[in-house]
């Protein structure tokens, strides 16, 4: 079975998802990740998904699963590269991801990692205006 | 059926500048057209609708002018009908083309067969039955053409009316204008992702000033938009809302779960804010011409 790899770039983990998920891929990753954070101490989670072309609920789940784990280990998640077409599709199907951050590409991703893990309070300042 | 064949044909042989001069004045006057220019023009037409219309009744069967054999009068008919339609005339005006043959065709008709009352009843009939016929086809072929204009310019008003302008570096702007529809979102959503891409925008403005009502179905797609430009990692921000709007949104219960500004000034403000940049007043003003 293909294993999803995990990358370590300064403080933050880089998952760039290029196969087709399924369950047991998707429990994987989750189990290698949760280790990964608390073993290397990372503040953040950076998940690629620019690769992928169909995105379904139960990704769309798994991402959110992923988000909330990171949360209580203390590590921001930020999905990257999403296509516009896969989020046309996220929304129709009435999955925002609301618990997940978002970035265009993994350069953006990082920047956002770092503004939120530099100044934790001011970033949900922003964003409310 | 081809003993009424032959009188039709032969009429048409015998009496063809007749028939022509006639249906013309006839066409004329239930029209109200009397251009001098369009009289050669119309003069062709009709001398190419009777010579088709000849052929054709030599051949094909007068019950059913979707025969092959029929094809050629089609296409003139449809060609006279794209024509007006294009060119403004009404539908009544278009049919009237095919109608006022019939004047003068009884006319003949009633001169040609006076001793034979039976044989001028079933002529009269069948004669009329066809150019019925004729005459819807045109009809059809005219609202065909219509209907065509009019899904061109719906095509035209979806494109010309979802511009993605860019501001500033990293922020774009969605002046939104005429009211949401599924169909409208769709494209908006799309040129908007597709401008995010491009740009590497993380900020977009949507104004909604030229909405002219936010309903519950109007808010929906608006958060449908707002949720797949922040899956593609950009914020943002709602303007242009009016007072009337404003009271709407409050009474309908709508949350839309979004910063939003009065004005497109103010989100401009709030965008470069949260870029990094500002505006300010410069200490000697710039001249005119500088």
């Amino acid at each position: 079975m293909a294993e999803i790899p995990i990358l370590k770039i300064g403080d933050c983990l880089l998952v760039s998802i290029q196969v087709d998920m399924h369950d047991r891929l998707a429990m994987a990753l989750q189990d290698d990740l949760t280790e990964r954070i608390v073993a290397d101490r990372a503040r953040g989670v950076m998940i690629d998904i620019s690769a992928l072309e169909i995105v379904d609920s139960f990704i769309g789940r798994m991402l959110n699963n992923i988000a909330a784990m990171s949360h209580v280990l203390d590590a921001v998640t930020v999905v990257v590269g999403m296509r516009p077409a896969v989020a046309i599709t996220l929304v129709e199907l009435g999955l925002g991801l609301t618990g997940v951050r978002t970035a265009l590409n993994v350069d953006k991703g990082l920047a956002l990692i770092r503004r939120i893990i530099d100044n934790p309070e001011s970033d949900d300042a922003a964003r409310l205006g | 059926m081809s003993q009424h064949r032959n009188v039709i044909l032969s009429l048409i042989d015998k009496h063809h500048q007749r028939l022509l001069t006639d249906w013309l004045a006839c066409q004329k006057r239930d029209s109200g057209i009397s251009d001098p220019r369009r009289d050669a023009e119309m003069q062709e037409l009709a001398r190419r609708f009777l010579d088709e219309l000849r052929r054709g009744a030599q051949i094909a069967q007068f019950d059913n002018i979707n025969a092959p054999d029929w094809q050629p009068i089609r296409n003139l008919l449809e060609d006279l009908s794209r024509d007006r339609a294009l060119q403004g005339f009404s539908p009544s005006e278009t049919a009237v083309f095919v109608f006022s043959l019939k004047e003068p065709l009884f006319t003949l008709l009633r001169q040609e067969l006076r001793n034979d009352a039976e044989t001028l009843a079933t002529e009269t009939w069948t004669t009329s039955q066809l150019i019925d016929r004729l005459g819807l086809f045109t009809i059809e072929s005219y609202a065909k053409t219509r209907e065509e204009v009019i899904a061109r310019q719906q095509q035209e008003l979806l494109e010309l009316s979802t511009p993605v302008v860019q501001l500033w570096e990293g922020i774009l702007a969605l002046p939104l204008i005429g009211t949401l529809d599924s169909a409208r979102t769709q494209i908006v959503m799309e040129s908007l992702l597709e401008r995010i891409v491009a740009s590497g925008a993380e900020i977009a403005i949507i104004d909604i000033t030229g909405v002219p009502t936010v309903d519950t179905l109007v808010a929906q797609h608006l958060i449908k938009t707002i949720s797949a430009a922040r899956l593609m990692g950009a914020d943002c921000i709602l303007s242009g809302i009016r007072p009337q709007i404003a009271q709407t949104i409050v009474h309908l219960g709508l949350e839309l779960n979004v910063v939003s500004k009065a004005t497109m000034a103010d989100a401009l403000a709030l965008a470069l804010r949260r870029t990094g940049k500002a505006i300010t007043d410069r200490k000697v003003p710039a001249k005119p011409d500088a």
